[in-house]
């Protein structure tokens, strides 16, 4: 016996060009959806991830702009403000500190970096409370410093693959003309520490000529501490500032909620677009095949009968351009992700899209509910033809 | 009426056709009988009421007034009109259609065309029934064939074997040789009339050529909507080949 499947199948194959532009304009809106809602997901656990791999709820920085300031710190640049590293002490002592550590944030430029050269970033650290603070940091060769005034470096995954150096080898550091030797390299955190060297704190003060100077501090608190009383003490403090990275997260998916708002309207008309395009598409095939629907019903079909035909003709060509879709946000899922770093004034980490299985899901059946509701009227129209009108040849 | 051996009757079943203001009489006050596996022909000039006739017969169209019994069960009558969900359901359980244009899926293949109305509708035991039909029509090495490659005989052929796969009581011919050359023509009634008196089909054939409608038992004649039967003891085709 033949099923409605297989006739609603074969009816769709008889207009090949207009099938496929119909599939095409249901695929790229599932492309859309799917990578809108794979960013939306993706953005917010890069985000997360990136802020929690840091290590600390709080940072002090110097003062002036917070967000520029925590930008910095997860992205790396230029313009730093400094600070006595005495505030350390003071801040360790608040009965809400569990753990401090002093960082100094340096750049310079690097003529080999890049086309046209750019910033490399360097941090200064203490190994011991920096690797307290990121106890998820492993080497994927050797290890920390042997002491804060050595000439050693820790090379993320990143910055290791990039220069080529292996423990052992010696780097140069570009305008200060210092050279290093490699002593760590860690392995791929998926985050700004990938790209980043690290190299004994008081070292670092002492070629930037800084002395006892630091550009942050970060804080670990102690599990459940209000840290909104903490901020208000820590204000008092001179010349410094307090951001906390849950407020910087906040504010980075504040400033990023305006390119999700148009994303989300593109995915919109996409789908309004390719809505039409499936009534347009199941209507004129409609109209087309009248008089064979009529016969339809002589033979024996109800009009729930033909209105099922009609609508798992929708429902096909729907299903196929929503896996179309999502296959095609899979594969260009990078390329997305590529698109959206360079329009994104800050991008955490990792990949920005992240597709998973109950995305897939929710994009296939919003796209199959979408298709089976712009199938409802051409359905409808198909299920009221009435065979005599058909055999007569009356189309309207 | 005596109801027995009775296939379809109707008393005085009139169509009425509004063609703007004008009231136009396609079919008026017709009244008559058809037995159980008779062969029946209409005939009639264009415009007589032959097709609206057949159309009123196979419950694809409500009368405006009078009646249908289909084996003494009244379909129509006092002003009644069906849905055409109860429509459906008298057709698809009753009747066979073949027409003219042959109305055959161009996407799907000749055994696919006769087993279509299956997929809405199945008496039991009509599930081998396709084949075995194409086989009694000489179309089962056809079978995997669409409808654009074969020839126009052929394609009324399927139309015949799909009009009879759900073992239908009646079957209703409109023009069904009307696409067809002289040769073609006679091949399918004559197909109609073995299917009558193999099977015990009742058969209602519409058709302007009297020499096809000779095949009948019985010839009617439209004319301006009312039915006359013909002369009983005219030439018959039917008579001549037995």
């Amino acid at each position: 016996m033949i099923t409605k499947f297989q006739v609603a199948l074969k009816n769709l194959q008889r207009k090949k060009i207009r099938s496929l532009l119909t599939l095409i304009g249901i695929a790229l809106s599932s492309w859309v959806l799917v990578s809108l809602l794979g960013f939306n997901h993706g953005y917010e656990t890069a985000l997360n991830k990136d802020v929690d791999n840091m290590g600390f709820q709080l940072m002090i920085m110097a003062k002036g702009c917070p967000y520029e300031a925590a930008t910095m710190m997860l992205k790396g640049g230029t313009g730093l403000r400094y600070m006595d590293e005495s505030i350390m002490k003071d801040v360790a002592k608040e009965p809400e500190v569990e753990k401090v550590t002093p960082i100094l944030m340096t750049a310079v430029f690097d003529p080999n970096k890049g086309e046209s050269g750019g910033i490399a970033g360097y941090f200064g650290i203490e190994p011991n409370s920096f690797a307290e603070m990121k106890p998820f940091l492993k080497f994927k060769q050797g290890g920390w410093f042997t002491d804060t005034t050595s000439y050693e470096a820790v090379m993320g995954f990143e910055a290791a693959e990039l220069e080529q150096r292996e423990v052992g080898d010696m780097i140069l550091m570009p305008e200060k003309n210092v050279e290093f030797k490699v002593v760590g390299i860690l392995e791929r955190t998926g985050t700004q520490d990938d790209g980043t060297i690290f190299i004994p704190l008081k070292t670092t003060q002492k070629i930037f000529n800084r002395p006892a100077e630091i550009t942050t501090i970060g804080i670990k608190l102690l599990k459940g501490v209000d840290s909104g009383r903490l901020e208000e003490k820590l204000y008092q403090l001179p010349d410094v500032q307090i951001v906390s990275l849950a407020q910087v997260k906040e504010t980075i998916m504040k400033l990023i909620s305006t390119a999700k708002v148009m994303v989300l309207s593109i995915a919109i008309i996409a789908i309004l677009i390719a809505m039409v395009g499936v009534i347009n598409t199941i209507l004129t095939s409609v109209w087309e095949r009248f008089q064979e629907i009529g016969i339809l019903k002589t033979v024996g079909a109800m009009p729930w009968d033909v209105f099922k035909l009609i609508w798992i003709e929708t429902l096909i060509l729907c299903m196929i351009g929503g896996v179309l879709g999502i296959v095609m946000a899979l594969i260009l899922a990078r390329v997305t992700d590529m698109v959206i770093r360079s329009i994104l004034p800050y991008a955490p980490g990792g990949g920005l899209v992240l597709i998973d299985l109950k995305l897939i899901f929710i994009t296939l059946a919003a796209i199959i509910g979408i298709g089976l509701l712009s199938g409802i009227y051409p359905a409808w129209k198909a299920g009221r033809i009435r065979p005599l009108e058909a055999i007569r040849g009356d189309v309207g | 009426m005596n109801e027995n051996g009775v296939s379809i009757a109707t008393t005085n079943l009139t169509k009425v056709y509004a063609r703007g203001n004008e009231k136009v009489i396609s079919v008026n006050n017709v009244s008559f009988v058809i037995k159980k596996g008779e062969f029946v022909s209409i005939i009639g000039p264009s415009g007589s009421g032959k097709t609206t006739l057949i159309n009123l017969l196979g419950c694809l169209d409500n009368p405006t007034a009078g009646g249908i019994h289909l084996h003494g069960r009244s379909i129509f009558g006092n002003g009644k009109r069906l849905s055409e969900r109860e429509l459906t359901k008298i057709r698809r359980e009753t009747f066979g259609y073949i027409f003219q244009n042959f109305y055959l899926i161009p996407t799907l293949t000749v055994m696919e065309n006769v087993m279509l109305p299956l997929t809405f509708y199945s008496k039991t035991g009509t599930e081998n029934g396709a084949y075995n039909l194409l086989k009694l029509l000489g179309m089962e090495h056809r079978k995997d064939h669409l409808p654009g490659q074969i020839s126009g005989g052929e394609m009324q052929r399927v139309a015949i074997a799909r009009a009879m796969v759900n073992m239908p009581e009646i079957l209703l011919a409109d023009e069904p040789t009307g696409n067809l050359d002289t040769k073609r023509s006679e091949e399918i009634v004559q197909i109609l009339r073995d299917l009558n008196r193999k099977v015990g089909l009742t058969v209602i054939m519409v058709t302007h050529n009297q020499q096809l409608a000779r095949y009948a038992d019985r010839m009617f004649e439209m004319r301006d909507g009312g039915i006359y039967q013909i002369d009983s003891d005219r030439d018959c085709v039917n008579e001549e080949l037995a």
